[in-house]
């Protein structure tokens, strides 16, 4: 099916007529509407709900974002958010159409400046029929350090589809933290992707809490690119009702003696999915390495499904690496201990999934958020019980 | 004054028969010790007491104060005054022992106001290290932390009865005095529901000689082939339990 099936002029309304960039934009359009949707028989949508989408159901429409924290900070235009556009070298269809459409958003953090407090961008998602591309820029100097969060918020009716896209790059001995927060409505589906480049001795951490959408997918490339850079990537995903959340990471080293750890915990319940793909790439050149992954899924009803798929591809035997992964319910022998003090098998569930999740809330990089999410999550949970 | 009556109680696990016909009656402020060898059926009669996953009753009664036990899920029995004090305590990432205590005062209409201090200072009775309290449940205690921590729970939770699993195994001996006196010390003093009533069940005697047994039972096979006073435990111990496995039933 071609991507885009209504008439040249109205799809291309979004672009507005001014825009400096407008030659680009719709060049990029031109190659999206020549292109074919993916489909799950292609190894990176393997499990996805892609075939389901009918992307002529939504019209490209601007993307209303606030940001708070640092103004100051926040750049328009700069020839190291160009440096950052042309790292981003568009592949599929979505990419395409998030280059013709975007509303862009980037924040570049100079040399050696510090922020205690974060810049939280936050993305409006509203209409009927809507496909909305945000996109957010970061760009941290050297041996800088704050924290990014991007808010993904809808209400219950809106019927849109999200194809965010992340670039993030981290300097020499930066430490730049980024926390993505999908709350959601049940009507729209999010196509997201982010790639995090990691420079000589560097510390990145890419985070998510994914609680909202009908259709989420986030993939994530992480790459470390400099001797002694770290990248850790964490999520937090929980589905309901007839939601689905995919997740693909790369940990991609190419630099000696870098440094990268996972941890992605899930749960499923009712007749929810969830899928998570993971690969760590050492390279011949990354001697030293050392690479961590681990995935966790609780399925809490019997018709929840989960999908757990870690990958290794190592190319230097000079490496220390390891990777897990379970699905299953809760543990019977920790719900029975919590019952046999008397409380109720509700509770006792209640208490071991939020348990589950405590180790990842507590590495969130803005603990001010945490009591937020915990609370989302045990609301979740409740509405389970009933 | 509370009775625990265990009668005629079969069970089995994973199609096995384990017990054979169980009786034993335990009244508040009374140690009972229930020793028995390795596949005794220890451990499952706790299990079955508890309601345990697993283990499938076929006949016979437990019976708190006259309400039948086997007829109520775990956190119903332990609400009603039972409490299991585990072999292997279960580690449960990401809840403390004050998320429990909290939810299990909640349980049972329990004001939570002075929880923390409470909790606090029965820690520090029993030297339990304070600092454990709001980690993980279990998760990387030791063997004396395990058992420490299960010992604050019974205090707190101050049941009807007690049902020791094993306490004693794997403790080292300042431990197994900490604990073992807690628990003495509730069976001798009026707590909320009088004084604890106690089912010790352990492979050695060792626990014995800080717990005082009113009353010692040996189970060989699923069946409780000996019962008598404290003597008994030193018979045993002299005798070995080669020379119950063939005994009569004792009422």
């Amino acid at each position: 099916m071609p991507a885009s099936t209504s008439t040249a002029e109205s799809r291309y309304e979004a672009i507005e007529a001014d825009a400096p960039d407008r030659d680009l934009r719709l060049a990029a359009a031109e190659r999206a509407a020549a292109m074919e949707l993916p489909s799950a028989e292609l190894e990176v949508w393997r499990y996805s709900r892609i075939g389901e989408l009918e992307l002529a159901a939504f019209t490209p429409a601007a993307v209303e974002s606030t940001v708070t924290g640092a103004d100051a900070l926040v750049a328009t235009k700069s020839t190291l958010i160009d440096e950052l556009v042309a790292s981003m070298s568009p592949h599929d269809v979505f990419d395409e159409l998030n280059a013709a459409f975007n509303r862009t958003v980037a924040v570049s953090v100079p040399a050696g400046k510090v922020l205690r407090e974060p810049i939280v961008v936050t993305h409006h998602i509203a209409g009927d029929g809507v496909a909305l591309y945000p996109r957010l820029l970061i760009h941290g100097g050297a041996d800088s350090e704050f924290t990014v969060v991007e808010r993904f918020e809808s209400g219950d009716d809106t019927y849109a589809l999200v194809v965010p896209r992340l670039v993030v790059h981290v300097s020499q001995a930066a430490r730049v933290s980024y926390l993505g927060i999908n709350l959601l409505g049940p009507r729209v589906w999010q196509l997201a992707h982010q790639q995090a480049t990691g420079e000589r001795d560097s510390t990145t951490l890419l985070s998510t809490v994914a609680l909202g959408g009908d259709y989420a997918r986030v993939r994530t490339d992480a790459r470390v690119v400099g001797q002694g850079a770290s990248t850790k990537q964490i999520a937090l995903y929980y589905a309901d009702g007839t939601q689905m959340h995919d997740f693909r990471t790369l940990q991609d080293h190419i630099a000696p003696r870098t440094n990268s750890d996972l941890l992605f915990k899930g749960a499923v319940q009712d007749n929810a999915k969830s899928v998570y793909t993971g690969l760590i790439r050492i390279r011949e050149e990354a001697k030293g390495s050392v690479a961590f992954q681990t995935n966790r899924n609780l399925t809490l009803s019997a018709g929840a499904w989960a999908e757990s798929v870690p990958n290794l591809d190592i190319k230097t035997n000079d490496v220390k690496c390891s990777h897990a992964s379970s699905v299953g319910p809760i543990d019977e022998d920790q719900r029975f201990y919590l019952e046999s003090r008397g409380i109720s098998p509700a509770v006792a569930e209640r208490l071991v999934v939020l348990g589950f999740f405590d180790d990842v809330l507590a590495m969130l990089p803005v603990g001010d958020l945490r009591g937020d999410l915990r609370a989302r999550v045990e609301r979740k949970l409740v509405g389970s019980a009933s | 004054m509370s009775t625990l009556e265990i009668k005629n109680i079969t069970a089995s696990v994973a199609g096995k028969k384990i017990l054979n016909g169980i009786d034993l009656t335990v009244r508040s402020g009374e140690v009972h010790a229930v020793m028995g060898p390795n596949g005794a059926g220890k451990s499952t009669l706790s299990a079955v007491i508890m309601g345990k996953p697993g283990y499938e009753v076929h006949g016979g009664q437990v019976l708190l104060d006259g309400v039948d036990l086997l007829a109520l899920p775990a956190w119903e029995r332990a609400q009603a005054g039972v409490h299991l004090v585990m072999q292997y305590p279960i580690e449960v990432p990401g809840v403390s022992l004050t998320d429990m205590l909290s939810a299990a005062f909640d349980a049972r209409g329990r004001a939570t106001d002075g929880l923390v201090s409470e909790v606090a200072a029965e820690a520090k009775r029993i030297n339990f290290p304070v600092a454990l309290l709001d980690r993980s449940l279990n998760v990387d205690f030791s063997g004396g932390e395990k058992k420490r921590n299960e010992t604050v729970q019974l205090a707190l939770l101050a049941p009807k009865f007690a049902i020791l699993d094993e306490l004693d195994s794997g403790l080292d001996l300042d431990a197994l005095r900490d604990c073992a006196r807690r628990v003495e010390d509730a069976s001798n003093t009026d707590g909320p529901n009088g004084r604890l009533g106690v089912l010790a069940i352990t492979h050695y005697n060792r626990l014995l000689a800080e717990l005082h047994p009113d009353r010692v039972h040996i189970l060989v096979k699923g069946r409780i082939v000996a019962s008598g006073g404290p003597e008994l435990a030193d018979q045993l111990e002299h005798d070995g339990y080669e020379a119950f496995s063939d005994a009569p039933v004792v009422a």
